[in-house]
């Protein structure tokens, strides 16, 4: 029979169609052994009992951006929600939400960009359902992911654990995600220079983990930005997060564009981004293994800990200090 | 884009300035209005207050845009989103401005077509994309703005696109500045507005000199702003009253002629209404007769209704620089730029909003 070219509300009802998408689209590009049995569960072995396991849900327009996609985004947001935890991820759930009428070209070019990211994170997708929905009610292809990794012994990260004295180094530079697709939603035609980060971090925090045994907490920077995850370390702590605003990470051209469109690259996503707090006399070897490593060779110490009340603080620049607040919703670009 | 943005943030240069700042300000009390909601935010990211001397008060002007246009014009934009057929295009910063059944960020998730757009010239191929629907943009902006619309129009005239108009929301900045000087706080000189007056010039602002006021138009990055104080105190210390320029790489003295023109060939002065400040003489601007036929508001019939401002809202106490963020009883409770009540709150550039995102730390 002739394959459809676009989804239909028959290929989320359960019967043949639903099969052949599962099959021939989700198992033929990101399934291993686990999936393809096809089973209602997944059974899978894990020998240690320290588990980190959580979940998160995508949606981003457009669905294809430079440096990435909603399938790669999926998978790297769980994958780095484990990471960041210190866990090894290993099994991943993915939940596909598929709007009629979407090209079906197009979920193949997603899923496959699922299998490079999970294989490139080393972790195996075991599980995953889908439903169609009409056009209206969906914006092309919303994904829910869940993982579970392992947690070695020993390794106890927790950003409630910063103390005074301790220095912060972020694994890269900043706000590169959020004006990609910024630019690419809003057809800014900002030019080749701009790529999301979005990538898995797990085999960096791993070199993170080695270099400094001492390491407190990681926290990945996505929505809301390097300030959000300062304020929210400085909150489950009770310091005061302080960032040095000239040592920030950025690329001349992402900063650029920020001040043209009037963002604070503070407040940008990032999708391959961490955060680390460090005892200071570890932080020189953490920087180290970092740099020797290409995602991690633009990490950089952006600022330190100190005695606080929960708040944050930047160093400006030009010499004077500022409070770091917490906004939420999208930042607008300006008027002029 | 400054060529070395980096220069003009130099921490030696800024402390050698604040060093020249404290020993011209000591002994006396000097306020001075930033005029422009982009100097707000230069003044609030890079911390500046905390490094000038207590004797030198900074106070925000009515120079953010979103937050000068009336209420009654908000709601014509809100309105003319929900016309059927029409795609309402509009600068970022517009979008979440509250009317009083929503704003123009509800009336697209209801599903009206609302696009935030970049540039006017976006607009004219928007249109032409869009051959049977009516682009309407929402013009709101200053000096530095306006030009661009009136380009893009004449060219929508030359390339024959009969499906754009714009909503008129034009204002000027120098009659404000008179009702600064009528009605605001004591302000002893003001830093002028940047990239406005890289189209007025500095001629315009002579009556700031006359009333006894120095006056410095400046550049966005701190060491500028920097600069711009230490000759506005030194006109003080001096006694002599003029307007300069410590924005030299963008602003000429006589400004944008060639811009000037094209304002003048599209538009004529004409009263507006500001928030918070009423209607003022010739502070506003409305088509020739030859560009009638862009006005949005004739050609959608659509009224500026008379529109109370949000109960509470002390936007304009703050927009004429009476009154600090912080003495509004909204500011952060009630009004945040999640859930903003008052236009300061919502734009980027918005005194309320540069002093909830970057207020200095209390302690």
């Amino acid at each position: 029979m002739h394959k459809p070219a676009r989804i239909r509300m028959a290929h989320g009802a359960g019967a043949r169609l639903t099969g052949e998408l599962v099959a021939e689209v989700f198992a033929a590009s990101f399934g291993g052994p686990v999936l393809s049995r096809l089973e209602d569960s997944a059974e899978v072995y894990l020998p240690g009992s320290r588990l980190a396991f959580t979940t998160d849900c995508h949606v981003v327009r457009p669905l294809f951006f430079p440096g990435g996609d909603i399938g790669r985004l999926a998978v790297c947001g769980t994958v780095n929600d484990l990471a960041v935890k210190g866990a090894r991820p290993r099994f991943l759930s993915l939940g596909f939400i598929l709007a009629e009428g979407l090209e079906l070209e197009m979920l193949e070019r997603v899923a496959r960009s699922v299998g490079a990211a999970a294989r490139e994170a080393g972790a195996e997708v075991v599980a995953g359902d889908t439903k169609v929905v009409e056009a209206a009610a969906a914006d092309g292809i919303f994904i829910t992911s869940s993982g579970v990794g392992e947690i070695p012994a020993g390794r106890n990260l927790s950003i409630a654990s910063a103390r005074e004295g301790d220095l912060l180094v972020l694994s890269g530079n900043i706000a590169e995600h959020g004006v990609a697709v910024l630019d690419a939603r809003e057809s800014l035609g900002l030019g080749r220079d701009f790529a999301s980060d979005c990538a898995p971090l797990n085999a960096l925090v791993e070199c993170a983990c080695s270099a400094a045994p001492g390491l407190r907490a990681l926290r990945d920077p996505t929505r809301g930005g390097l300030a959000s995850v300062c304020l929210e370390i400085a909150a489950a702590s009770g310091r005061r997060l302080v960032v040095d605003e000239t040592a920030l990470p950025i690329r001349p051209p992402v900063r650029a564009a920020c001040e043209i469109l009037g963002l604070d690259p503070l407040y940008v996503a990032n999708e391959g981004l961490f955060v680390a707090v460090v005892p200071p006399d570890q932080a020189e070897a953490l920087l180290k293994a970092l740099r020797a490593d290409p995602r991690g060779s633009d990490a950089a110490v952006i600022g330190r800990v100190e005695r606080g009340n929960g708040d944050a603080e930047v160093e400006t620049e030009a010499g004077g200090r500022r409070r770091l607040a917490w906004v939420e919703g999208e930042p607008l670009p300006r008027i002029c | 884009m400054n060529p070395e943005p980096g220069a003009f943030r130099d921490p030696r240069l800024a402390r050698k300035l604040v060093a020249e700042i404290d020993e011209l300000a000591e002994g006396r009390q000097a306020t001075f209005m930033e005029v422009c909601g982009t100097h707000t935010v230069a003044i609030a990211r890079s911390g500046l207050k905390s490094m000038l001397p207590a004797s030198v008060r900074l106070v925000s002007g009515p120079g953010c845009p979103v937050c000068v246009t009336p209420q009654g014009e908000i709601e014509r934009s809100i309105s003319a989103a929900r016309l059927p057929g029409v795609i309402l295009a509009t600068f970022g910063d517009m979008i979440r401005v509250p009317g009083s059944a929503g704003s123009l960020e509800a009336a697209r998730s209801e599903g009206r077509d609302v696009r935030v757009l970049f540039s006017p010239r976006d607009a004219l191929n928007l249109a032409e994309e869009n051959p049977g629907r009516q682009v309407v943009f929402v013009g709101v902006g200053f000096e530095t703005t306006i030009p661009g619309f009136c380009a893009a129009l004449r060219e929508a005239r030359e390339r024959g696109i009969g499906n754009l108009s714009v909503l008129n929301s034009f204002r000027l900045v120098p009659p404000a500045l008179r009702v600064v000087l009528e009605h605001g706080p004591g302000v002893d000189g003001f830093i002028l507005p940047g990239h406005v007056s890289a189209i007025l010039g500095t001629a315009p602002y002579g009556f700031l000199a006359e009333a006894g006021r120095s006056a410095v138009v400046a550049g966005f990055e701190p060491v500028d702003v920097l600069l711009a104080i230490r000759m506005l105190l030194r006109q003080e210390a001096e006694d002599r009253r003029t307007v300069e320029v410590a924005y030299r790489r963008a602003v000429r003295p006589e400004g944008n002629p060639a811009a000037r023109r094209l304002i003048e060939e599209t538009l004529e002065t004409a009263d507006a209404g500001w928030r918070g400040l009423g209607v003022l003489p010739a502070s506003g601007l409305r088509f020739r007769k030859g560009f009638a036929d862009f006005d949005a508001g004739r050609r959608f019939d659509l009224e500026t209704p008379e529109a109370p401002e949000p109960a509470g809202c002390r936007c304009a106490e703050v927009l004429l620089g009476k009154l600090g963020p912080r003495d509004c009883g909204l500011f952060g409770g009630r009004c945040t730029p999640e859930d903003p009540v008052g236009p300061c709150m919502v734009s980027s550039e918005g005194s309320c909003a540069a002093e909830y995102r970057y207020g200095q730390t209390e302690d």
